[in-house]
């Protein structure tokens, strides 16, 4: 029931995703194009996406547990720190050459698109780079 | 390459984004964050974290083949980005998503609103950052 359940959840997110545009590399690029062919239509789905979790999560809190857990697993981290701002800052950038995101990129898997698969492959290779670079941060630290 | 202005499917689209968003919080008690989601299902700790991850993302890649069934249409994906900086964003979203624990979803839509200080930073730091990449790709060297 649980994992029918998270089924469901994902397909809503995903045919989110595939009415906003936000799968549609073109699109997404043309939002951060301000100077150029500027399409501000993205903002309208960040609008939609944030009113709808905005009420909604704090309806699910009135809970004392989720359906299928025992407890909420929110992460409660309040540190500016540099991986925060620099790690953010990588995205973007990443975002703007590629004009896909993770959270777009997996609906859009399901278009049968080998320019989706190859992006998510690369993004995998980037999440192996992170954990590559985590132990030279540990020892830069401890130095 | 000039893209429709689309308010109210983007808008729709938003609204769907934000219920999977809630409909997660209500069941699994999690934030509904691409980049984690992704990364769990890659580097795995245990079956029963694997499982709704998996089940997740099937729901999200069947997205697309269901719109299809309802609408007639799959949802238009046009890629202005060649293979090469397909790769190159796909490692720079992934490394950066990772060091800045989230992205577009993580802490676009479900940081902003939970009003966490963390999100507050990241996502203008990430908008900011794409906005300028656009700018240098396009307007500075005229891809």
């Amino acid at each position: 029931m649980k994992l029918f359940y998270a089924l469901i959840t994902g397909l809503v997110f995903g045919i989110g995703i595939s009415l906003s545009g936000m799968m549609d590399p073109a699109k997404v690029l043309n939002f951060f194009d301000l100077a150029g062919t500027w399409d501000p239509s993205l903002a309208f789905v960040m609008g939609g996406a944030l009113i709808v979790t905005f009420v909604g999560y704090r309806l699910v809190w009135r809970r004392d547990a989720p359906l299928f857990e025992a407890r909420f697993r929110i992460p409660t981290g309040t540190a500016i720190d540099r991986n925060l701002v620099g790690g953010s800052a990588l995205f973007g950038i990443g975002w703007g050459i590629a004009g896909f995101c993770p959270g777009a990129a997996i609906p859009a898997l399901g278009t049968g698109r080998w320019e989706v698969a190859l992006f998510l492959l690369a993004v995998t290779a980037g999440f192996y780079l992170r954990r590559l670079l985590a132990p030279m941060q540990t020892a830069r630290a401890a130095s | 390459m000039e893209t429709a202005f689309t308010p109210f499917t983007s808008f729709g689209g938003g609204l769907a984004i934000g219920l999977g968003a809630v409909l997660l919080m209500l069941g699994l008690g999690r934030i509904f964050g691409a980049t984690g989601i992704m990364s769990g299902a890659v580097f795995i700790t245990s079956r029963a974290e694997l499982s709704w991850r998996l089940a997740l993302i099937a729901g999200m890649v069947l997205a697309p083949v269901t719109l299809f069934f309802v609408t007639g249409q799959m949802p238009v994906l046009n890629v202005p980005v060649s293979p090469t900086m397909i790769v190159i964003g796909g490692v720079i979203v992934g490394l950066g998503a990772s060091l800045g624990s989230g992205c577009t979803s993580g802490h676009g839509v479900c940081g902003l609103s939970r009003l966490s200080v963390r999100s507050l930073v990241a996502v203008p730091t990430f908008m900011v950052t794409a906005a300028i990449t656009v700018f240098i790709i396009r307007h500075v060297f005229g891809a």
